[in-house]
């Protein structure tokens, strides 16, 4: 999958570096503003309060 | 390069590796679920608590922290008893606590309320059936030890005699570290105006932390006690430890 996705980029190696790097962070950067908050709010609260 | 080779080598391009590509979206979900617990354990509770953090210091100023005495007050004046600040609406921030032994820099906001979604998330919050701050009895707050900012993070690491301070409109109320007690999630009792003992008319003014014990797992709750040691108006300015964090200037 990855193999394919790196001859799938264009270019000289190190354009296909820069290129995957860029890739990678775009992800990253997705994961940590969009989708971990979004998995966040259905992950049930640990319960710090005493109740009966 | 012979005819046979070239074909070969043709062959393992075009046809999907089935397997090879499963492994590779297995690990790539291994990776991913340990940089979401990196995010929810760490990165995020260093955004929200700093978030958290400059809400107080916004909170601490509304409460009137700049409010400093012309000529200082002398270390020990006693300000007779402490005034008690009447109960604050529902999930409205009324007060502040600093706990030194949590950083230096450590202050978050005290709502009224323990509701998981509505207060919990923006610091500590107040068990409702319980006294103010300053007040006889047992002033009592809960907020999370992991996730959310982790306000209580280190209550585990309090030692006796450490200061806890809780700041109101009316002033800074004292408290010194006492004792760490561990219950089941239904152990309510932490809550009486003398912990454990239902009906006891108290003498002493206590304050009581609640969070989830073990770390990261509600099975049991972590209960931390201090004693009322003093307290000083709003007019007095803050004490000596906390004033420059007070005013936003740590």
């Amino acid at each position: 999958m990855y193999a394919a996705l790196w001859r799938a980029l264009p270019g000289p190696t190190w354009l296909r570096v820069i290129l995957a790097l860029l890739i990678v962070t775009a992800v990253l950067a997705a994961c940590l503003f969009f989708v971990f908050p979004w998995i966040n709010s259905f992950v049930s609260v640990t319960d710090v309060t005493v109740e009966r | 390069m012979t005819i046979r080779d070239r074909s070969a080598v043709r062959v393992r391009h075009s046809r999907p590796d089935v397997l090879g590509v499963i492994g590779e979206l297995l690990v790539t979900a291994g990776v991913f679920v340990f940089l979401f617990l990196g995010w929810q354990l760490w990165l995020n509770d260093l955004i929200v608590g700093g978030e958290q953090r400059e809400e107080a210091i916004a909170l601490s100023r509304e409460l009137g922290s700049s409010a400093i005495p012309a000529t200082p007050v002398a270390p020990g004046t006693d300000f007779g008893d402490p005034v008690i600040s009447p109960v604050a609406a529902d999930t409205a921030l009324f007060a502040n606590i600093y706990v030194p032994r949590f950083g230096a820099d450590y202050v978050r906001t005290i709502a009224e309320g323990v509701h998981a979604s509505r207060v919990l998330t923006t610091g500590a919050g107040h068990y409702p059936e319980t006294q103010m701050p300053g007040e006889v009895g047992n002033f009592a707050i809960a907020a999370h030890r992991t996730t959310w900012g982790a306000p209580f993070n280190k209550i585990g690491e309090l030692q006796v005699g450490d200061k806890i301070y809780v700041q109101t409109a009316e002033g800074w109320y004292t408290y010194l570290f006492r004792s760490l007690e561990y219950v089941p999630p239904t152990g309510v009792g932490v809550l009486e105006p003398v912990p454990q003992q239902v009906g006891v008319a108290s003498t002493d003014r206590l304050i009581t932390l609640t969070s989830c014990n073990p770390l990261l797992s509600a099975a049991e709750r972590i209960i931390a006690y201090g004693l009322f040691d003093s307290w000083r108006p709003r007019s007095a300015g803050p004490p000596a430890e906390i004033a420059a964090l007070a005013q936003g200037e740590v």
